[in-house]
C-alpha cells in the first residue's frame, strides 16, 4: 500500500465516519452480549431460585425461556450486525477504497 | 440392540459429580464392546468418501495457499458450516447432552458458554483477522511488530493450545471408539492418528474443510431426527417433555428414597442385634440415604451445582469467549474465504448452526431422561446407564431410530473426531511451517515449495505425537486439558491479537512478555487448582493452592495488564517505529486495502 494512498484515506471525512459509526455500533453489540450472557450467569450464581421459578401452573421455568432468549440472541445480534455491514459498511468501504486508489 | 445390552460398562465416570471442563473429554475407564456391524459399514462409508474428497483436493493444492487456506476460495456459507464442525466435537454432543440427562438445566447453562464466544468474534476480530493475515493469527499479530520473537511467541501459543486439545480429542476418540465400535483402544487412536494425516498431509485446508462440512451436516441430521422424535413423542410440547421428565426424575427419586428407608432399617436391625456386619449395614443405609437425599435435590428445571461460585462462573464465562476467540485453529479457518464481508457471514452462519445445536442437545438429554432412564434394556444390574452417562445420546438414538440409526449415530460420533483433530493438526503444521520455518528461520524468503515440504513433515510428526500422547495419556485424568486450552487461548492468544488490532501503543516487549505472563499463569493457576492439584495429582480435596477451577479472570486480566505496561514503559526506538505503523495497518484492517485476495484457478 502506497504512503500516498493511506493518506487519501486518512484524509477522507467518509472514512472517519465509517469508522467511528461502525466503532460504535460494533462495541454497543459487543457489550449488549456481554451484559446479556453476563446478566444470565450472574443471576445463576446469586439467584438460581428466580430461573427455577415455574411459569404459571406448569413445571416449566422461567429459566427455559431465558435460556433460548441467550442462544437466540447470540444468532439475532450477530444477524443485525451483519445485515448493516453487509449493506451500509460495505457500500461506505467500497467508496473510500474507489476514492484512495484516483 | 443386543449389542447394547451386553456392554456391562462399569466404568465412565458419570457426569453426575462433572467437573466443569469433562463435556470436552469422554472420562474414565470404558470396555471394549463387540463389534458394531451398521456403524461399522456406515464409518468405512463415511472414511471411503472423505478420502475421495482428499484426493480430488490433492490434486487441487497447488500452493502454499492452497494448503493453509483451500485457495481463499470457501464461500461464506461453507466456511460457517466448516467452523461448526470444528467447534462441535464428539465430546461436546455426548458430552452436553449427558450432562442434560443428569443435572438438566445446567447443561444449557453450560452449552450457553460455548456459544457466546461467537458474537463477539463478528463484531470485533473476524473482519479485521481477514484484512491483516493470511494463513495463521501469527500473521495479524507480528504484523507491525518484529517477526522471530511474536513468531515464536504465537507459535508456541498455538502448539500448546493444538496439542492439548488434541491429546483431549484422542483419548475421547480412542474411548468412544472402543465403546461404540468394539475395536480395541490403541487400534482406535492409531486410526484417527492415521486418517487424520491423510487429510491434511494430502488435501490440505481444502480436504479438512470438506471434511469439516459433510461432518457437520451429518451431526446436525442425526442430532435434529433424534430431537424430532423426542418432540414427537411429547406431542410436539415442551411443556409435556419437561413434565415426563420432571416425572421420570421424580419417580427415580422416590425409589432410591424407598431403597433408603430399607437399608436405615436393615442398619437398625443389624446394630439393635449387635451383628458383625453392623457398621457395614450402617455404611450402605447412609451411602443410600445419601443417594436419596442428592435425587430429591435434584431439579433439571432449575440452576444445581454448576455455577456455585460467582468467581469461577465468571472466569469460566470469560475463557469460554475469549478463549473461542483465541483458538488457532478456528482463527484459521477466516483466511479460507474471500474477503471481509464472507468473512463475517461465515461466523454468523456457524453461531446459528452451533446455537441450533446446543438447543438440540438440550432436546436429546430431556429426551434420554423420558426414553432412556426408563427403559431396563439401557440399564446394568446396578441400574446405572449402560456405559455412564456419557452415552445418554447413543442409547436415546437407539431408542428413536433403532439399530440401524445406531449405527449412524456411532459413525457421525467417529467421523465428528476426525474433523475435529484435521483441523487441529493444520492449524498445528501451520504454525511450525509458516511461523517458524518461513518467518523465523527463513526470515520470510522460504521457498514455496520447501515451505509445504516442511508443513507436510510436521503432519506427519505431529499425526504420531497425537498418537504416542494418545496412548500415554489413556489412563490419565484428563478432564483439565480443554478447560486449560481454552483459558490459555483466552489469557495469551486472545489478548495478543486483540490489542495487536486495536491498540496502537502495543510493542513487541509488552506483546511477548505480556502474552507470556498469560500462558505462563494460566497454566500454572490450573496446576495449582481443585482441577490437576486435587484431581490430577491426588492431593486431598481443600488443600489447592488457588481456590478457583477456572484461572481466567486472573491469567487474562494479567496478561492485559502487563502488555500494556511494558509496552508503556518500551521506549526504544524500536517500539517508536513499531506504532507509527498502526495507522498504515489500521486502515488496511478497516477497509481490506492490500488484503490477501482469493487465488486464482
Amino acid at each position: 500500500m502506497h504512503d500516498s494512498m493511506i493518506e487519501r484515506v486518512q484524509n477522507n471525512p467518509k472514512f472517519h465516519a465509517l469508522v467511528a459509526t461502525r466503532s460504535r455500533f460494533s462495541w454497543a453489540l459487543t457489550v449488549a452480549m456481554l451484559v446479556i450472557y453476563y446478566g444470565f450467569i450472574l443471576l445463576i450464581a446469586f439467584s438460581p431460585a428466580t430461573l427455577g421459578t415455574p411459569l404459571g401452573n406448569g413445571v416449566t421455568t422461567l429459566g427455559i425461556p431465558l435460556g433460548i432468549f441467550v442462544i437466540v440472541s447470540a444468532f439475532v445480534l450477530t444477524g443485525i450486525y451483519v445485515r448493516r455491514a453487509n449493506s451500509e459498511f460495505d457500500q461506505l468501504t467500497r467508496e473510500v477504497v474507489e476514492e484512495a486508489k484516483q | 440392540m443386543k449389542t447394547l445390552q451386553k456392554l456391562g460398562l462399569a466404568g465412565f465416570a458419570a457426569l453426575a459429580s462433572m467437573p466443569s471442563w469433562a463435556a470436552g473429554a469422554i472420562e474414565g475407564a470404558v470396555q471394549k464392546r463387540e463389534l458394531n456391524m451398521h456403524a461399522i459399514v456406515m464409518f468405512l462409508a463415511f472414511v471411503a468418501f472423505t478420502l475421495g474428497i482428499t484426493y480430488w483436493a490433492a490434486r487441487r493444492t497447488r500452493s502454499a495457499k492452497d494448503f493453509y487456506a483451500a485457495g481463499g476460495g470457501i464461500t461464506g456459507f461453507q466456511n460457517g458450516l466448516a467452523i461448526a464442525g470444528d467447534y462441535m466435537s464428539a465430546a461436546s454432543f455426548l458430552g452436553i447432552s449427558a450432562m442434560v440427562f443428569t443435572t438438566g438445566y445446567d447443561g444449557l447453562i453450560y452449552s450457553i458458554g460455548f456459544l457466546v464466544g461467537w458474537p463477539v468474534i463478528t463484531f470485533l476480530v473476524a473482519e479485521r483477522l481477514r484484512n491483516l493475515g493470511k494463513y495463521t493469527f501469527a500473521d495479524v499479530a507480528s504484523y507491525r511488530l518484529a517477526q522471530t520473537p511474536v513468531r515464536v511467541f504465537a507459535a508456541t501459543g498455538t502448539l500448546v493450545v493444538v496439542a492439548l486439545y488434541l491429546i483431549a480429542q484422542m483419548v475421547g476418540a480412542g474411548k468412544l471408539i472402543q465403546l461404540l465400535f468394539g475395536l480395541d483402544y490403541t487400534y482406535a487412536v492409531v486410526l484417527v492418528g492415521i486418517l487424520m494425516v491423510l487429510y491434511v498431509m494430502f488435501g490440505g485446508m481444502l480436504a479438512t474443510t470438506w471434511v469439516q462440512i459433510i461432518k457437520a451436516i451429518l451431526l446436525l441430521s442425526g442430532a435434529t431426527f433424534m430431537a424430532f422424535m423426542v418432540m414427537k413423542h411429547a406431542g410436539f410440547s415442551f411443556e409435556t417433555m419437561f413434565q415426563q421428565a420432571v416425572a421420570v426424575k421424580h419417580a427415580g427419586a422416590e425409589a432410591l428414597a424407598h431403597k433408603a428407608a430399607v437399608a436405615s432399617e436393615v442398619a437398625a436391625k443389624a446394630v439393635a442385634a449387635n451383628a458383625s456386619d453392623a457398621s457395614a449395614a450402617v455404611a450402605s443405609a447412609t451411602e443410600a440415604a445419601e443417594k436419596a437425599a442428592k435425587a430429591a435435590k435434584t431439579n433439571i428445571m432449575a440452576p444445581g451445582g454448576l455455577v456455585s461460585n460467582p468467581i469461577d462462573a465468571i472466569s469460566l464465562g470469560l475463557a469460554l469467549m475469549f478463549g473461542t476467540a483465541g483458538l488457532p485453529h478456528i482463527l484459521m479457518r477466516f483466511f479460507t474465504v474471500a474477503d471481509a464481508k464472507e468473512a463475517r457471514k461465515s461466523v454468523f452462519y456457524a453461531t446459528g448452526f452451533i446455537g441450533y445445536f446446543y438447543i438440540l442437545t438440550f432436546i436429546i438429554g430431556f429426551g434420554a431422561i423420558v426414553l432412556v432412564s426408563t427403559n431396563p434394556t439401557f440399564k446394568d444390574a446396578t441400574g446405572a446407564l449402560i456405559g455412564g452417562s456419557n452415552m445418554a445420546a447413543i442409547h436415546l438414538a437407539d431408542a428413536v431410530g433403532g439399530d440401524l440409526f445406531l449405527g449412524f449415530i456411532s459413525a457421525v460420533a467417529f467421523a465428528t473426531i476426525l474433523a475435529v483433530v484435521a483441523g487441529l493438526t493444520l492449524s498445528g503444521a501451520s504454525a511450525v511451517s509458516h511461523d517458524l520455518y518461513a518467518s523465523v528461520i527463513k526470515k520470510g524468503k522460504a521457498n514455496e515449495a520447501d515451505e509445504i515440504r516442511v508443513s507436510k513433515m510436521t503432519t506427519l510428526a505431529l499425526g504420531v505425537v497425537a498418537m504416542l500422547l494418545g496412548i500415554l495419556f489413556e489412563k490419565q485424568n484428563i478432564a483439565f486439558m480443554v478447560g486449560l486450552a481454552f483459558s490459555i487461548a483466552a489469557s495469551a492468544n486472545f489478548p495478543v491479537l486483540f490489542l495487536s488490532m486495536f491498540w496502537k501503543g502495543l510493542t513487541t516487549r509488552g506483546a511477548v512478555i505480556g502474552g507470556a505472563i498469560g500462558l505462563v499463569s494460566a497454566v500454572v493457576l490450573i496446576i495449582l487448582g481443585p482441577a490437576v492439584w486435587v484431581d490430577v495429582l491426588g492431593h486431598p480435596k481443600g488443600s489447592e493452592l488457588f481456590a478457583y477451577k477456572n484461572p481466567a479472570i486472573f491469567s487474562m486480566t494479567a496478561a492485559f495488564f502487563f502488555t500494556w505496561l511494558f509496552s508503556v514503559l518500551d521506549n526504544s526506538e524500536q517500539a517508536r517505529s513499531e506504532q507509527g505503523k498502526f495507522n498504515a495497518q489500521f486502515i488496511r484492517s478497516m477497509t481490506g486495502i492490500g488484503a490477501e485476495g482469493a487465488s486464482k484457478h
